[in-house]
């Protein structure tokens, strides 16, 4: 028997990360399933919270989980192109609204930045925190990117990100209702400027109209805070 | 469902080509989306295409996705919690204010576009 070896044959094999993934997000599906589709039960949540457990129990290290877990990653390049297709299903409705998307689109991912940036600066964050907080809004790549361009850190500023979509797929259409916003166009457009791509896999969920105006706000919101952050930034610190 | 997968594929490359031959600041999927968008309405598969299941299938599973990066906050609760209050009032926030003010803009602008029409000061579109 070479139970160790074994072992650290498992923990490096790319396979371990998919498979711990799967099974994580399978459950999460599950527990989504018998809330009620209750929407703090978040599948994205719930995985990572599940992984988070698993890797510390099992004394995983997050890199060598990534070996596996970035070939599942690696599907969001053509998740994205897929957008494509409710924009298209929806795209009578998109022309009709040009000027409000991009109005909502312009001014959200300019008040994104300034809220993030004020609010924790203002209650005392470092400022390293408060430059990675910046493009938090906006989707993963880009948000990284515009981090390291003006001084924050990449990795921090990809878990605030993630976190803000979580909040939006969580929180965004019961916020939504409570203010009285039953327009699916709006409802879309807000979520996916404030929440990204983890704010437009729930609205996916919710309605065509919804996940499509979701995901183009969330197109149009990377040209935005890329435009916005140098400007903004520089005058806020 | 191979053919789908080339053709996101091929979108997802020809848009990570285009963002760097002419340093456009968006990912080279976002572009890769718009090319594809073109596409569709030049000609639109058939709903049982393997393209269509393909994408269909994609974005019925697109929160799984992120469970990968998302774990990375793991190597940061340290951190996060050092500074839980800055954190937790940036996102939740920061979050809300980006929220209600963009439902607002893109309300009052929807509302607004047929109230100028309507009284002859604009002639619009549709």
């Amino acid at each position: 028997m070479h139970l160790d070896e074994a072992w650290a044959a498992l923990v490096d094999s790319p396979a371990l990360g998919v498979a711990l993934t799967l099974a994580a997000y399978r459950i999460s599906l599950w527990l989504r399933a018998r809330s009620g589709n209750h929407p703090l039960v978040n599948p994205v949540l719930i995985s990572i919270a599940l992984i988070g457990v698993v890797l510390w129990a099992l004394d995983i290290d997050y890199a060598e989980y990534l070996t596996g877990g970035q070939l599942i990653s690696l599907l969001l390049g053509p998740a994205t192109v897929a957008l494509a297709w409710p924009m298209h299903k929806e795209l009578a409705l998109v022309k009709r609204a040009a000027v409000p998307i991009l109005g909502g689109v312009a001014i959200g991912s300019g008040v994104a930045v300034v809220t993030a940036v004020v609010v924790t600066r203002f209650l005392g964050g470092s400022e390293e925190l408060v430059l990675s907080m910046a493009p938090k809004s906006t989707t993963t790549p880009v948000a990284l990117a515009l981090s390291e361009s003006i001084g924050g850190v990449p990795a921090l500023t990809a878990v605030l990100t993630i976190l803000t979509g979580i909040t939006g797929a969580v929180a965004g259409p019961r916020v939504l209702t409570w203010l009285r916003v039953r327009d699916p166009r709006v409802r879309g457009l807000a979520v996916g400027v404030s929440s990204h791509g983890i704010g437009t896999a729930q609205m996916l969920q919710e309605s065509r109209t919804e996940g499509a105006f979701s995901g183009l706000a969330m197109a149009l919101t990377a040209l935005g805070t890329s435009l916005w952050i140098p400007i903004l930034v520089p005058l806020l610190t | 469902m191979i053919p789908g997968l080339l053709a996101l594929l091929g979108c997802q490359l020809a848009g990570e080509f285009l963002v760097r031959a002419f340093g456009i600041p968006i990912p080279g999927p976002v572009v890769g989306m718009v090319l594809l968008l073109v596409a569709l309405q030049v000609r639109e598969p058939a709903e049982d295409s393997g393209l269509v299941r393909t994408m269909e299938g994609l974005l019925r599973h697109l929160q799984l996705l992120f469970v990968p990066a998302g774990t990375g906050v793991v190597q940061y609760l340290p951190l996060l919690g050092a500074s839980l209050l800055p954190v937790v009032a940036g996102l939740l926030v920061g979050w809300l204010v980006t929220l209600a003010v963009t439902a607002a803009v893109v309300a009052v602008l929807l509302a607004v576009g047929p109230w100028l029409r309507r009284t002859g000061l604009v002639h619009g579109g549709r």
